[in-house]
């Protein structure tokens, strides 16, 4: 598919859903289909507006629109040996970046660099009343206006169409080497919290129910002075295995039940909830395999300051995310309405109510 | 006084004690202005509560007799934020001033929003950790007054700006409501009003608790000062530092006039003649800095620098960020008055805008001193004028102006940190078309239906816009029925 500029094709289908009152079904990639509500309405197919328009490296910035393929952005960073700081999972070969945004997505890196929506810069969009909107920018640092840009992360596209997507890049670390060690869960919490506190090039964690493995990036001097204050053994071929883990492609992903995703404190002791787990980002991202009700493991992740996500099922329950209290659910609302007072953006992926 | 001034006064009187409700001109003067105290207001009454309680029922009264409420934290902001209303009350929230708690295993502390910036890092420093973001006010600004202006800070390129650097807040609605943003995990369900939150400069709620985030104190932090005969030179060292892969924690420059100023002030041994100097400074583990300081002596030698200097030790370090840090009140004994911008630019913008600036300095007579945060693209220039000499506070104004139109013409923002405030709100008319000012104020009415928090400051009206004659640049786009609806 070559780069093309369709925004007003897709302004013109927002402004006439609008005026129809029709829902629209936003499209990129659709390869996350598993995420989110099942929802009905008129397909808005976004992966056609594709294309980079913007990459400066000594800038740190990429702007692209936003149906642009994320491994095209990543090849294009690559080039210039930076990276995407909140490595994104991908969850198939079509993954664009405005889904990736639209979802939040981000992978094993975020505890230590920050997740999608920290590295957002700005973003042009449709809103609900069909006008394109420009946020934020291509600067680092930008105050000029509520920060529209950084609440489309993770609203699902609820609130307008993804048009472009300014987002910030990393260098490449010069060195990054993986150190296994076997404990329990208790004692890999324990131990990432002790590294915690000193300043160690950690840029990712995972427990996978025998081991910790923790991922080491940084200038070589950095991290072969942090290898031997950690210790354990160098895992080999070590970026397929992070790869797999952010692509939930490792064994322990094989699982028929239904998949959980817990965002707790990280210093949550493990969760006396029944199926098996795996550790991320210190202890603060949890996956679950499990049949015990919604209810039940939605009460625990409150419990400790946190909230539960029905990641991926075969029968998904009604409320797939941490249901809102009443008076944050009728914020939300008068949000959605701001930006979508017809309600035609993907209405009922993320609530019913929204 | 009117019957309606009295009447707010005596209510408020039933929520709050006697002292903590300052209504005569003596004892509201100190918060007549915040840290651009060019503009002055007395608001009709000062209200300084110590309980959450006692904030959601001044907001709830407020609400029900609709008296607009600007909130205020330790009043250091610089882009007139805090500046009070006349028909409004002042919320002082000096009061909040407890750390509820450090928990080092999770490295978050709580606390209440009028806790100093500074006081966070102190608090935590015997656990070896500290809390990232450090703007020149640190000593006094609050944590309520940094979230909701997203304060930056030199060391933002490497550990980004208050937004990166917090979990959660409680806030107080306009209707008195308590409500959480964020949770004590890295994500929250629903939309990110954390996000959204942070940096509303008081228009969509009221502060009350804060957690932050905190950092392990890095090994060793050193730093490098170069010289250059051109600034364009020293800022093309900037990208050159980048592009070799390169996150320094903090990259900083400073102009000739700058340089003078800071050193007449704290003589921190900066070389006087150049035309710009750099000060790149490298944190991380010992042999990690080591290695770098090599690599970017290199590079700032390649660039072109006249001299490059590493400190020596600790204490030279210090001296060198303290000349920078305090380069605006270096820049204040040498003139009476100076006025500060905050445009941030794409850094390879730097050259034109630089020129631009140094020409129009020349056509208003009036100096500029350029502090500026290399790294990240946030330009300080600070504009010298003399507020006794009729008519140039306003030339000043309309100089600053340009500066910042100047700073979006180029790919730019009128704020990197600041904030828009009363200061800049004309300049928004230039960065921002109209619906997207429209879409503004249906986030605010989201929040904040009757519009009673922080009113008329940070999003300008459509109508103000027309009348400060900038919507006309926009394409022509601007029509009479748009107006109307305002």
């Amino acid at each position: 598919m070559r780069d093309q500029d369709i925004s007003h094709n897709l302004q013109q289908q927002v402004i006439d859903a609008a005026t129809s009152k029709r829902a629209l079904h936003i499209v990129g990639g659709n390869n996350k289909s598993f995420y989110g509500r099942n929802i009905s309405g008129g397909v808005l197919n976004v992966a056609e507006h594709r294309g980079i328009l913007n990459h400066e490296p000594t800038e740190l910035v990429i702007t692209a629109r936003a149906g642009t393929p994320l491994q095209a952005i990543e090849d294009q960073l690559s080039k210039h040996h930076q990276i995407l700081g909140f490595e994104p999972p991908h969850f198939g070969n079509t993954a664009t970046l405005g889904g990736t945004i639209a979802c939040n997505f981000s992978g094993p890196r975020r505890a230590a660099a920050g997740s999608a929506r920290d590295f957002m810069l700005g973003c042009k969009i449709i809103n609900g009343k069909g006008e394109m909107l420009s946020f934020g920018g291509e600067v680092m640092k930008n105050v000029a206006g509520f920060d529209v840009s950084r609440l489309m992360c993770g609203a699902l596209g609820t609130l307008g169409v993804l048009l472009e997507i300014s987002v910030r890049v990393l260098p490449r670390p010069e060195l990054e080497l993986t150190l296994s060690q076997e404990m329990d869960a208790a004692h890999a919490l324990a131990k990432l919290h002790a590294l915690g506190r000193q300043a160690l090039p950690i840029s990712a964690s995972v427990f996978d129910g025998l081991n910790l493995h923790i991922r080491l990036s940084g200038s070589a001097a950095a991290v072969n002075a942090a290898k031997a204050a950690i210790g354990g053994e160098q895992m080999q071929y070590d970026a397929v295995f992070w790869q797999q883990l952010r692509e939930q492609q490792l064994p322990f992903f094989k699982h028929s039940q239904t998949l959980w995703r817990i965002s707790v404190a990280s210093n949550t002791p493990p969760l006396n909830l029944p199926g098996s787990w795996l550790y991320e980002w210190d202890g603060a991202q949890r996956w679950l395999f499990s049949d015990a009700p919604a209810d039940v493991i939605r009460n625990v992740a409150a419990l400790h300051g946190g909230h539960a996500v029905c990641f991926r099922a075969q029968h998904k329950p009604d409320q797939v995310f941490h249901p809102l209290e009443s008076g944050m659910l009728k914020l939300q609302q008068k949000i959605k309405h701001a930006f979508d007072p017809a309600g035609i953006f993907n209405p009922g992926m993320m609530y019913t109510e929204i | 006084m009117s019957i309606e001034r009295n009447q707010l006064i005596q209510s408020l009187l039933q929520i709050l004690p006697e002292k903590s409700v300052l209504h005569t001109p003596e004892d509201m003067h100190p918060y007549e202005c915040d840290g651009l105290s060019a503009y002055r207001k007395l608001p009709l009454v000062v209200v300084l509560p110590t309980t959450v309680e006692q904030v959601q029922d001044i907001l709830r009264l407020c609400h029900s007799l609709e008296v607009p409420v600007v909130a205020r934290g330790a009043g250091t902001g610089l882009s007139g934020g805090a500046l009070p209303n006349e028909q409004g009350v002042l919320l002082g929230l000096g009061k909040f001033k407890q750390i509820l708690e450090i928990n080092a295993e999770q490295r978050t502390a709580r606390v209440q929003p009028g806790v100093r910036n500074l006081a966070i890092s102190q608090a935590v420093d015997s656990l070896g950790l500290y809390y990232a973001p450090d703007p020149s006010s640190q000593i006094a600004c609050t944590i309520g007054g940094n979230v909701a202006e997203n304060s930056g800070g030199v060391h933002c390129l490497k550990y980004g700006l208050t937004v990166h650097n917090i979990q959660q807040v409680k806030i107080v609605t306009m209707e008195g409501d308590l409500l959480t943003l964020g949770n004590s995990g890295l994500d929250s369900a629903g939309y990110d009003l954390l996000a959204l939150f942070t940096g509303s400069e008081g228009l969509l709620g009221v502060i009350v608790e804060v957690t932050v985030k905190l950092l392990p104190k890095p090994e060793r932090a050193q730093v490098v000062l170069a010289a250059f005969d051109d600034v364009v030179k020293a800022g093309a060292a900037v990208g050159n530092i980048i592009a070799a892969g390169i996150i320094p924690a903090g990259l900083e420059m400073m102009d000739k006039l700058a340089i003078k100023a800071a050193e007449d002030f704290v003589h921190a041994g900066y070389p006087v003649d150049a035309a710009a100097i750099l000060l790149c400074e490298l944190d991380g583990t010992n042999a990690e800095v080591s290695e770098y300081i090599l690599r970017v002596r290199d590079i700032l030698n390649q660039s072109g620098a006249t001299e490059v200097r590493t400190a020596k030790d600790e204490q030279e370090r210090m001296i060198f960020w303290k000349g920078r840090k305090s380069a605006f009140p270096a820049v204040g004994r040498i003139s009476p008055d100076y006025y500060c911008m905050d445009g941030t630019i794409p850094r390879k913008q730097l050259p034109r805008v630089l020129e631009t600036m140094d020409k129009w300095s020349k056509e208003y007579n009036l100096p500029v001193a350029n502090v500026f945060h290399a790294g990240d693209g946030n330009l300080h220039p600070l504009i010298l004028y003399d507020a006794n000499k009729p008519g140039e506070l306003e030339r000043t104004e309309e100089f600053g102006g340009r500066i910042l139109e100047l700073c979006v013409e180029v790919g730019g923002t009128i704020t990197g940190e600041h904030g828009v405030g009363m200061e800049k709100i004309n300049q928004m008319c230039v960065q921002f078309q109209p619906a997207e000012l429209e879409q503004f104020h249906a986030v605010k009415h989201a929040f904040d239906e009757r519009g009673l928090l922080n009113p008329g400051k940070a999003v300008p009206t459509l109508h103000r816009c027309a009348e400060f004659g900038a919507m006309h640049v926009h394409h022509g786009k601007l029509s009479h029925p748009e107006l109307e609806r305002f």
